[in-house]
């Protein structure tokens, strides 16, 4: 390479093809990383696993909570009584999100007071919204670690987040939002599919 | 310049002279009984679906397809939404024309369980005096040329346990399971080639006595189930072709510009 | 060393990694200032596409074993887990099944180059020891890979593989089961060699890499002139026939990148199995300890290796020997080949002839490896064997040029000595074999015309040409 050679260089083409160059193998290595990005997303095997679950809820007590596992998370299912759906209402000044505006929460059929389809079955994903601990069934009024103004709910034990019986959570706890409702739906009156809406939501 | 040609002569020399010693030498092992051709065509859904369920009437209740999910056969070979198919019909579909199986507990098993048969291995190694093949595989162990001549060369042989015998798979254990559909054949041999010393020519089946499908009919049923253990022996052959065309067509176009850009360089070079 | 702190011209971030760490100085070493000679062809890609391999295999081997299971009643199962439900799953592992093939063929080539161009002489020793170091620890990383998806090849290639240690006098059983850590190749047997493909191998390989482009580098790369470019420089001290590496020889890669990468994924998208080659049949079957596939033959990149254990019927240990040997004939090349001379350009036709057939002779013993054994071919396997190992004694004698009658003298004791092993190996009893001895001697026989005979009878094949001053073309 001379000096005279190096006059003659195009250095503007030299860029342009560079810049064409790199471009086109970026988006090649890009097209292959994919495959390998994706291989982390759940396999055939995991979908399978955390298929819908069916449910037969006939046989649940007043008062009393259900678990199962859906995609290998607690789901509760508790039959709630007269008194547990009339005390809600008076939870509402201390709760953080009484009416369920945050819409990530629950499916559309769950927003409304008593997060639930039907008011007495309360289908919930037994998982903190904090960090992701399983909070404890407090159906009990009033005992005395929970205070006098406790009408019932859940309580986290990792960080003290508490929820009433909608799985609304309640003010100055670390969780910040509602228990999540999944997606649910009535196939009969005794059997409950967790997992799909059930086409029209 | 003839420096150049001479070395292209002695690059040329290697395939030549491994093509010529070869040939000189020869020598290839005896001679099998020749596989059938059978041109497998993954495209047409419903000789997939057919063969799908011909598998699940005659085959599935001894092997199983232990790597395949009943769900994801459904939505390869067509039963899906997609076609016509609500998500209701398609489980269905899945259940009525696939899921023959139940769990421990008696309850149909689930769209996306493995396709285990209940049959146990045991049992099979007493009925059969051998143990019974999953064959998710089979397509590629065997391959369809195998698949296919195999269950067209079933003929009776009274010296069996089965009373049959295979023409691919001499001693087999397994029961013509589909001699009803096919009607009973013997075995017979072409005239022999006296000059090579063989007592007989290539072994050839007769048909004695037809079954309840004409052979036309039944060869059609051989070749769906074939075109579906191809298929499960290897699902991703459905799409893997168009990506390869789609990724081929891409390193064209960059081929042509790293080339522009080398060539850009390399004018420096004398 | 430098005085700290180090002097650097770089500014602003990369001035201060290169006050920390020498990076501009080694990137000139080894990329910018590194002068390549300008007349490098086809030949010279198999090198940077050997190391692309390497990525690739690094790269979806990872992703592989996150879905993979090292045990012997999971590992099949995960195999076609990783097939079927793993999304994009079979592409992955497409990856790395063509890919361990694409290293032996680029490999095979990048070796075959140093051959025709004498690429192990001029204090190029190491670079060769070196490379063929890695071509071992490669041959490792197959063979254990290939045990991993525990079907029936899997199993049985490794069954015999392990068992060649037990032919090994008095230690050799014991050798074999502590090998196996168990009587048969079984769960232990699987996760330690998992540990041994995953882990430890690849470590060595990158390291042996790194090792094998530091040494090229500091002796600086040949090419198809075999002429030494630092010879000739200019008032700068720059070679007259070099290159700076980078740029150009990093965009004279990218389109051969490109052209690889097509055969590469025609191959994986359109012939994953290639025909039985890449994936054999057979191992889509469920390993199972009794009973051995009907033909079993290991990958097609060990096949020539495997000819001549079979060739080898002395006895099993002798067999075994000869496997390795031939293995060790190549390290040795460096010190074999003594001809002053470098690329086969300038080389006597006997040596490019020689050169040829020897390329022919390892084809076709990979050939003979994965079929059957009949009379004709085992008498060829023996025949080609026989020329494998001659080949390095004829590289010796093409070492001095100038003395052809030495030539007559070397084709009489080496016909003799094939003449030796043939009545030796002859019983008329055996009437096949000894029918195949009697004519398959012409290859041995004709090799060893055609390499030493005929530069002695007919000069102009013995003639060597001048290697010029400067690189041409």
């Amino acid at each position: 390479m001379s000096d005279s050679d190096s006059n003659k260089v195009d250095k503007k083409r030299r860029r342009m093809l560079i810049g064409a160059t790199a471009v086109v193998g970026a988006a090649g290595t890009a097209a292959f990383a994919a495959p390998l990005l994706i291989s982390w997303m759940p396999s055939e095997r995991a979908l399978a696993a955390g298929a819908p679950v069916e449910v037969n809820i006939s046989k649940i007590e007043p008062g009393q909570l259900v678990r199962v596992i859906w995609r290998g998370k607690p789901v509760w299912f508790v039959k709630r009584t007269e008194e547990m759906l009339k005390d809600l209402a008076s939870n509402v000044p201390l709760l953080r999100d009484p009416d369920s505006a945050v819409d990530t929460q629950q499916p559309p059929y769950a927003k409304n007071e008593v997060r639930s389809r039907k008011p007495e079955i309360l289908v919930l994903i037994g998982i903190c919204t904090h960090l992701g601990c399983s909070p404890t069934y407090r159906p009990e009024k009033a005992p005395a670690d929970l205070g006098a103004d406790w009408k019932g709910g859940w309580y986290c034990p990792c960080h003290g987040s508490r929820f009433d019986l909608a799985g609304r959570v309640f003010k100055n706890v670390p969780a910040p939002t509602n228990l999540v409702v999944p997606p649910y739906y009535y196939k009969s009156d005794d059997l409950v599919l967790v997992g799909e809406d059930g086409g029209a939501a | 310049m003839s420096n150049s040609i001479r070395k292209w002569v002695f690059v040329l020399i290697v395939p030549l002279l491994v093509l010529l010693i070869l040939n000189i030498v020869g020598g290839s092992s005896g001679h099998k009984v020749p596989l059938q051709q059978v041109s497998v065509d993954l495209d047409d859904k419903a000789s997939l679906q057919r063969g799908a369920k011909y598998y699940m009437n005659y085959c599935f209740g001894c092997h199983s397809l232990n790597f395949s999910r009943y769900n994801r056969v459904a939505k390869d070979i067509g039963l899906t939404s997609e076609n016509g198919f609500s998500d209701d019909d398609v489980t269905k579909l899945i259940k009525e024309n696939l899921i023959f199986t139940t769990d421990e507990e008696g309850k149909p098993v689930k769209t996306g369980t493995l396709m285990k048969t209940a049959y146990s291995p045991k049992a099979a190694a007493e009925a059969f005096g051998t143990s019974v093949p999953d064959l998710s595989l089979v397509g590629r162990s065997r391959g369809p040329e195998w698949i296919y001549s195999y269950l067209k060369g079933f003929y009776l042989d009274p010296s069996r346990p089965m009373g049959v015998n295979n023409i691919v798979f001499p001693e087999v254990g397994m029961p013509d399971v589909l001699i009803n559909l096919r009607g009973h054949q013997v075995l017979e041999h072409e005239a022999g080639n006296a000059e090579e010393g063989e007592h007989h020519g290539a072994p050839k089946l007769k048909l004695v006595k037809p079954g309840k499908l004409s052979p036309p009919e039944f060869d059609r049923v051989v070749k769906d189930l074939t075109a579906f253990l191809t298929y499960v022996s290897e699902p991703a052959q459905l799409s893997r072709k168009t990506y390869g065309i789609f990724v081929l067509l891409f390193l064209i176009l960059f081929f042509f510009v790293a080339l522009a850009l080398e060539k850009e360089y390399w004018k420096d070079i004398h | 060393m430098a005085a700290y702190p180090r002097k650097t011209e770089a500014t602003g971030l990369l001035g201060w990694f290169d006050e920390r760490f020498p990076i501009v100085e080694t990137w000139k070493a080894h990329m910018s200032e590194y002068y390549a000679p300008k007349n490098f062809n086809a030949w010279y890609y198999f090198g940077v596409l050997a190391m692309l391999v390497l990525v690739i295999q690094i790269v979806s081997g990872i992703f592989l074993t996150m879905h993979y299971k090292p045990d012997a009643n999971l590992a099949f199962a995960s195999v076609e887990y990783i097939m079927r439900d793993v999304p994009g799953g079979w592409f992955i592992r497409y990856m790395h099944s063509t890919g361990a093939s694409a290293f032996f063929i680029v490999v095979y080539l990048h070796m075959f180059r140093g051959l025709m161009y004498g690429s192990y002489k001029g204090k190029r020793e190491l670079v060769w020891l070196i490379g063929m170091v890695i071509y071992l620890a490669l041959m490792a990383e197959a063979f254990m890979g290939y045990l991993l998806p525990w079907g029936q090849m899997s199993f049985w290639g490794a069954q015999v593989i392990i068992n060649l240690f037990n032919t090994i006098p008095v230690i050799g059983d014991s050798l074999s089961l502590w090998i196996r850590g168990d009587f048969v190749i079984s769960d232990p047997t699987l996760n330690r060699l998992f540990a041994f493909h995953v882990a430890a191998v690849p470590m060595i390989l990158v390291a042996l890499v790194f090792v094998h482009i530091v040494a090229l580098h500091t002796v600086g790369s040949n090419n198809p002139d075999g002429i030494e470019i630092k010879k000739l420089k200019n008032e700068k001290g720059i070679p007259l026939d070099g290159v700076p590496f980078h740029p150009y020889y990093t965009v004279h890669d990218i389109p051969a990148i490109a052209v690889f990468f097509m055969a590469f994924f025609a191959i994986l998208f359109f012939l994953p199995e290639m025909g039985g080659y890449f994936l054999e049949h057979a191992n889509f079957e469920p390993a199972n300890p009794l009973k051995t596939p009907e033909h079993i033959a290991p990958v097609w990149y060990f096949t020539p290796f495997y000819t001549i254990l079979r060739s080898v019927t002395l006895s099993p240990f002798m067999g075994t020997l000869a496997m390795f040997g031939a293995i060790i004939m190549l390290f040795l090349l460096p010190w074999l080949d003594r001809n002053p001379i470098k690329s086969w350009r300038y080389r006597n036709t006997a040596h490019m002839l020689n050169v040829a057939i020897f390329a022919a002779v390892f084809i076709i013993l990979g050939y003979l490896g994965v079929k059957p054994v009949t009379s004709e071919l085992k008498e060829l396997g023996v025949r080609m064997t026989e020329i494998y190992f001659l080949f390095f004694v004829v590289i010796y004698a093409h070492s001095n040029s100038h003395k052809p009658g030495r030539y007559l003298v070397w084709f009489l004791a080496l016909a003799g000595a094939i003449f030796l092993i043939d009545w030796y190996r002859y019983n008329p009893e055996d009437i096949e074999t000894a029918k195949q001895i009697k004519w398959q001697w012409i290859w041995p026989i004709g090799y060893l015309a055609v390499t030493l005979l005929l530069p002695f009878l007919v000069r102009p094949c013995n003639a060597e040409k001048a290697v010029p001053e400067r690189v041409t073309s």
